[in-house]
């Protein structure tokens, strides 16, 4: 995957609570083999109106994503990530996500950024009144800064936290299995003391 | 200090604990479907990996499989025989076939007699046991934590990491015990009670947690009961829920095809009988529930905590006090084409659906049967029966409850995922509105446009006979 150290993009709010997975992507486009291809599938019902955020002007470019509370509950459908990176987002905030969403997005290279349901408002209101031309995720420092242009003073300022393990996968843009493959060994020795009953496929 | 049941099943799967990492568990079965594992397969083949254990490893056809013309076992995936006339399922269909047959995975297919919804196969062969550890790449894998197993839902890039290495790196989740006093009054079944769980947590509450179901109500409960309650942990966000083996559970697994047999057995009882929290244990969070006090609940929204009892009204959203959960209710009753104050027995369906990994199990079906015994579904309502799978299938036409659901008027259908999720023929056009014995009623779950009120078995059938929201005692 991408590594992940520090973004600067636009950012976009969604004012919505309790985004499950089946409105980042419905089941329809869940049919696909493959890991790419899902960006038209991206919150699909919901860009069929033209009032939605993502069909706005402001929107075009947008690579951050600001959403209410409890985002990518539900399904633990990967492919939610997929069409959210596949859009452009690198990072997604809000107060809090649904624990398997979270998990895909960090294997994924998409970076969830857990902040205060209070910073994620005053942040969605700079966003769309347009006062935040920029918003920068800054994982090497775990901070999070909106400004008005490359040169304007910030704004709104929040350290966000992120365990360490998880931050220097990311940063590295390293995958799970081979770093797991490095307890192979280990493996094989738990799997010497297991239980002859337990079952097997057969 | 003591542990509880979770601490216990996590502590003896770790494979590797270092600070400031989190611990390698191994993964005792893992359970595979056609919808979130065909880029797993293809990132092992780019990797030039083999999958570790594929005699762990157990997959089925459930998602996009249609629920009827599946007449038996070896039908054609392609041509004027094949019941799967969608062209892009059939491609994902085709494509777990290649890939358990390239990597020796053993397969269950449509119409194959051991087929069925993942969760619904692997407890009724005896492959779920208490202490285990179970994953597949679906969010309802919580169900099998009914037999006090870990279990839980991952995504894509996780099940290819459990193919080729059957383990998966986690951070350890924190407790939960939600403590259920009381007995649930007749009529009032597990899924009423997990949906007046739910809707007490929130969508949320459960998150970065494993939830444990105590107390008499759950002890009292069936297999098939404690299967729906965990089954919806997820919906609370929780990781996964379990229930404490007992009795109960032992009587259930005994005999069953993949469960040990005698010296084993015996090895096997001892070990689970030492698996339940211990009585100096302590959560990180507690909840109680007073199952007396419970009647039929249903879901009036588009999240599966939007839940009230169905002898009450639908909520006014302006009486609630949180601007996020106003905005949420105000957003839910105009997709649902809700007016606040409507009582929800004067909602009116045109279908319902009985059936998925939350209802599909033959208790369900007896409990919708015994409603609909001698009734005839409503004028203008389609009703679909859709076993859980064909074992499901073949024990309630030996019982005689295939020829009630179509006495009364009723579609009975071959196992799968079916109306649960808009993935396969089984959908609602936009406009429709279901009662539904699934676990989700968020936007467009059950096809485009669709609006789904969630019920126990009962109120489904119950539904199906009046064409609005019913309790069976009302009928």
């Amino acid at each position: 995957m991408q590594p992940f150290t520090t973004h600067t993009g636009r950012a976009v709010s969604l004012r919505r609570s309790n985004v499950d997975t089946d409105q980042i992507i419905p089941a329809e486009y869940l049919k696909r083999v493959t890991r790419t291809g899902f960006a038209d599938g991206l919150f699909a019902a919901w860009r069929a109106d033209p009032e939605f955020v993502l069909n706005q002007p402001a929107a075009v470019g947008a690579t951050i994503l600001v959403a209410g509370p409890d985002f990518g509950i539900g399904s633990s459908r990967e492919h939610a990530v997929w069409a959210l990176l596949d859009y452009g987002f690198r990072a997604v905030i809000s107060a809090r996500f649904g624990d398997i969403f979270r998990n895909n997005s960090v294997q994924a290279g998409l970076l969830p950024v857990r902040l205060p349901a209070d910073v994620v408002t005053a942040l969605q209101d700079l966003a769309e009144d347009g006062r935040a031309a920029e918003v920068t995720v800054d994982l090497a420092g775990r901070e999070v800064w909106a400004a008005a242009g490359p040169d304007g003073p910030p704004l709104l300022t929040a350290g966000f936290e992120i365990d360490e393990y998880t931050r220097w996968r990311l940063m590295e843009g390293l995958d799970d299995i081979s770093l797991t493959l490095r307890h192979s060994g280990k493996i094989a020795g738990y799997e010497r003391g297991r239980p002859g009953w337990l079952p097997v496929a057969g | 200090m003591g542990r509880t049941l979770a601490q216990k099943i996590w502590d003896s799967h770790v494979v590797s604990r270092a600070q400031g990492e989190p611990d390698l568990l191994y993964i005792d079965l893992h359970l595979v479907h056609e919808v979130t594992s065909p880029q797993a397969f293809d990132g092992l083949r780019l990797a030039g990996r083999q999958v570790r254990r594929p005699d762990l490893t157990v997959a089925t056809e459930d998602h996009n499989v249609p629920t009827t013309g599946v007449t038996g076992p070896g039908l054609p995936l392609r041509g004027p025989g094949s019941p799967v006339t969608d062209p892009v399922s059939r491609v994902q269909v085709e494509a777990l076939r290649k890939n358990c047959a390239e990597f020796g995975i053993r397969l269950y297919p449509m119409g194959d007699a051991g087929q069925g919804i993942v969760h619904v196969i692997g407890p009724q062969q005896g492959l779920t046991l208490p202490g285990m550890t179970i994953v597949c790449g679906d969010s309802h894998t919580s169900t099998h934590g009914a037999f006090g197993a870990l279990a839980f839902g991952i995504g894509t890039s996780e099940v290819e990491h459990v193919l080729a290495t059957q383990t998966l790196p986690q951070a350890q989740p924190a407790n939960m015990a939600v403590n259920v006093t009381g007995r649930l009054p007749y009529g009032v079944t597990a899924k009423d009670l997990i949906l007046a769980i739910i809707a007490r947590l929130g969508t949320g509450g459960g998150a970065g947690h494993v939830i444990e179901y105590r107390g008499a109500a759950v002890q009292h409960l069936s297999m098939d009961g404690r299967m729906t309650v965990c089954n919806m942990s997820i919906e609370a966000g929780a990781r996964a829920g379990l229930v404490a083996p007992d009795e109960t559970t032992f009587a259930y697994l005994a005999g069953r095809p993949h469960a040990p047999r005698g010296a084993a057995w015996e090895e096997a009882l001892g070990y689970w009988r030492s698996l339940p929290t211990d009585p100096g244990a302590v959560f990180d969070r507690e909840v109680t529930v007073d199952a007396s006090a419970l009647t039929p609940f249903v879901t009036w929204g588009t999240n599966p905590a939007q839940a009230a009892p169905l002898g009450s009204s639908v909520p006014d959203p302006t009486s609630l006090a949180d601007e996020g959960a106003r905005a949420s209710a105000q957003r839910a009753l105009a997709y649902m084409d809700l007016a606040p104050g409507t009582r929800l027995t004067d909602i009116t369906v045109d279908t319902v659906f009985v059936g998925s990994c939350t209802n599909g199990r033959l208790e369900d079906l007896r409990a919708a049967a015994e409603v609909l015994r001698g009734r005839k579904v409503a004028k203008g309502v389609q009703m679909l029966v859709v076993p859980g799978s064909m074992e499901v299938k073949a024990a309630a036409e030996r019982e005689g409850l295939a020829d009630v659901f179509t006495a009364a008027g009723a579609q009975w259908r071959s196992a799968g995922c079916s109306m649960c999720l808009g993935m396969n023929p089984d959908k609602l056009a936009p406009g429709q509105r279901s009662a539904s014995t699934s676990n989700r009623n968020f936007e467009g779950r059950q096809g485009k446009g669709g609006r789904t009120h969630l019920v126990s078995p009962q109120v489904a059938a119950a539904t199906a006979v009046t064409g609005r929201l019913t309790a069976a005692a009302d009928l």
